[in-house]
């Protein structure tokens, strides 16, 4: 099982490659070095593959947090969700969940993880740029101050395959990352999600150029 | 067919000592002027992926003629990707472009690769230039749609039309000349690096003048006429690779490096209008595959007509 989830994953990196050839841009061109929690904009259900291909080495100790529903609801998409990308799945619906999502990823970081999250909380299929983003960001920064959360932007995934289209079109994608912030000592709930939404806001190619 | 070999044992020769020599030079540069210097480095990160590509050229050399037919279908998939990410195409061109990559390209590349040049030639000046708006009307989004469309057409043209001229090289028939095809490819290639190489460098050494400052503001009068002068004599020196006389190779040469150069002129005028520096990251200090292929794309298919029509039987 192990062996057939390495392949797998090779797999899968390498089609995303073919497809996307995508590169990741960091700040002084030097990826983040230790524990963090990544924070993208989600447009995709393949944004978390884009993001675990340009972390390199990296993600094998990244676990991008998922939808249960989502990705428990085939037998392929469990042994992908939970073997291939180890990821912390999460309930959404608040009336049927047995675990607090919030605990879940608490749990991964005290392994030692890294978190890849999508504060948007959904898929954006809307013509908005970002969807306002949900507090979970806000309560885990809270709990564990200390770990620095990471801007991302996905370019083009979105055009690669959109939504009720079957065959994924290939197109350059890019993830770019921004400076590591954290939650400032009485900084309040509403405050903190903004500057997140605009730190990820601000790395659109759109805003480079102008 | 011994000559063949002796010709492309000598070109390796040729190619390996410029490469060594440049990598000398850019280590004594970074001794000097030190490792972070950005022309330093940019000028490494340049040469290390002329090491690169000079041997993935030399290795479908080395396999043949299918080597050489899949290295050049993966650059026109390479590069057919960059041109459609800079396109207005959206959800209802899906089908267009799924066409494009997955059926048109090798498609193309296929006819390449059993020579059927009449194929070649008019598959997409009609039969996709015709079916790819169908497959976008169908779905029947109007908005932009000439642009849309147009902009996929080009990029068929540019991305798969022009490059497959490369490869099509193999499947002229010159008397004298059989077997020794990849010859011209050689040809063509060396010379139109050389002239873009050469015009950075004459450009660098003693550019004044701006040619084209809107488009393209490091392109100056100086190194257009050193590097595609240069290039024309360095192609009349390689006559004897090719079934041109010293003259010819000269004349030829001259127009590969022209076309080249314009090339890249158009294809910044691109760039410039969508607001890019580059066509993608893919080949550390170049840019994306486009921006190496420029000249190349716009040289490919001329050469090959010219060649086709005074030589071939």
């Amino acid at each position: 099982m192990q062996i057939l989830a390495r392949i797998t994953a090779s797999a899968i990196i390498g089609f995303s490659r073919f497809i996307t050839a995508v590169k990741g841009f960091w700040p002084g061109g030097v990826p983040h070095r230790g524990q963090a929690i990544y924070f993208a904009n989600h447009t995709s259900n393949g944004d978390f593959i884009l993001l675990w291909t340009v972390l390199g080495a990296l993600r094998h100790k990244t676990r991008p947090v998922a939808a249960a529903d989502y990705w428990l609801s085939t037998p392929l998409k469990r042994f992908i969700g939970q073997n291939v990308f180890n990821a912390v799945l999460i309930d959404r619906d608040p009336d049927t969940r047995a675990h607090d999502p919030i605990e879940q990823m608490l749990e991964a970081l005290d392994e030692g993880s890294s978190l890849i999250i999508f504060p948007e909380g959904t898929r954006n299929a809307s013509d908005e740029v970002l969807l306002p983003f949900k507090a979970g960001l806000f309560h885990l920064s809270e709990k564990r101050p200390d770990v620095p959360l990471v801007p991302a932007w996905i370019e083009n995934l979105n055009r690669v395959l959109p939504k009720g289209e079957v065959i994924p079109v290939p197109f350059i994608c890019t993830v770019k990352f921004g400076a590591a912030i954290k939650l400032e000592k009485g900084e309040e709930k509403p405050g903190f999600l903004t500057r997140a939404e605009k730190m990820v806001l601000a790395l659109r190619p759109e805003e480079a150029s102008t | 067919m011994n000559g063949y070999h002796t010709s492309l044992m000598s070109l390796l020769i040729g190619v390996l000592a410029v490469l060594i020599t440049a990598s000398i030079v850019a280590f004594l540069l970074a001794q000097k002027k030190g490792h972070d210097d950005p022309l330093v480095e940019n000028l490494t990160a340049r040469i290390n992926a002329w090491w690169v590509m000079a041997g993935v050229l030399g290795l479908a050399f080395w396999v043949g003629r299918s080597g050489v037919v899949i290295l050049f279908a993966a650059c026109s998939f390479a590069a057919l990707r960059e041109f459609v990410t800079l396109t207005n195409v959206r959800r209802a061109d899906t089908w267009m472009l799924a066409g494009l990559f997955y059926v048109a390209l090798p498609l193309q590349y296929w006819a390449v690769w059993t020579d059927w040049y009449g194929f070649v030639s008019i598959f997409i000046p009609v039969y996709v230039f015709l079916g790819m708006p169908i497959l976008s009307a169908i779905r029947g989004e109007t908005e932009n749609f000439l642009i849309r469309v147009a902009e996929v057409q080009w990029a068929a043209m540019i991305a798969i039309y022009c490059i497959s001229h490369i490869p099509a090289l193999l499947s002229l028939n010159l008397p004298g000349f059989e077997g020794r095809n990849i010859l011209l490819i050689a040809f063509l290639v060396i010379v139109v690096q050389a002239s873009d190489v050469l015009q950075y460098v004459w450009g660098k050494l003693m550019g004044k003048r701006k040619i084209a400052p809107r488009l393209s503001p490091s392109k100056t009068v100086e190194g257009f006429v050193g590097g595609v002068g240069s290039a024309t004599i360095l192609g009349a020196l390689m006559w004897w690779i090719t079934p041109f006389s010293p003259l010819e190779a000269g004349a030829m040469a001259l127009i590969i490096a022209l076309m080249g150069f314009f090339g890249g002129l158009v294809l910044s005028a691109v760039k410039r209008d969508r607001g890019v520096k580059d066509w993608g990251a893919t080949i550390a200090g170049h840019g994306g595959f486009i921006d190496r292929l420029d000249s190349l794309i716009f040289a490919a298919p001329i050469f090959f007509h010219l060649t086709r029509f005074w030589w071939s039987v």
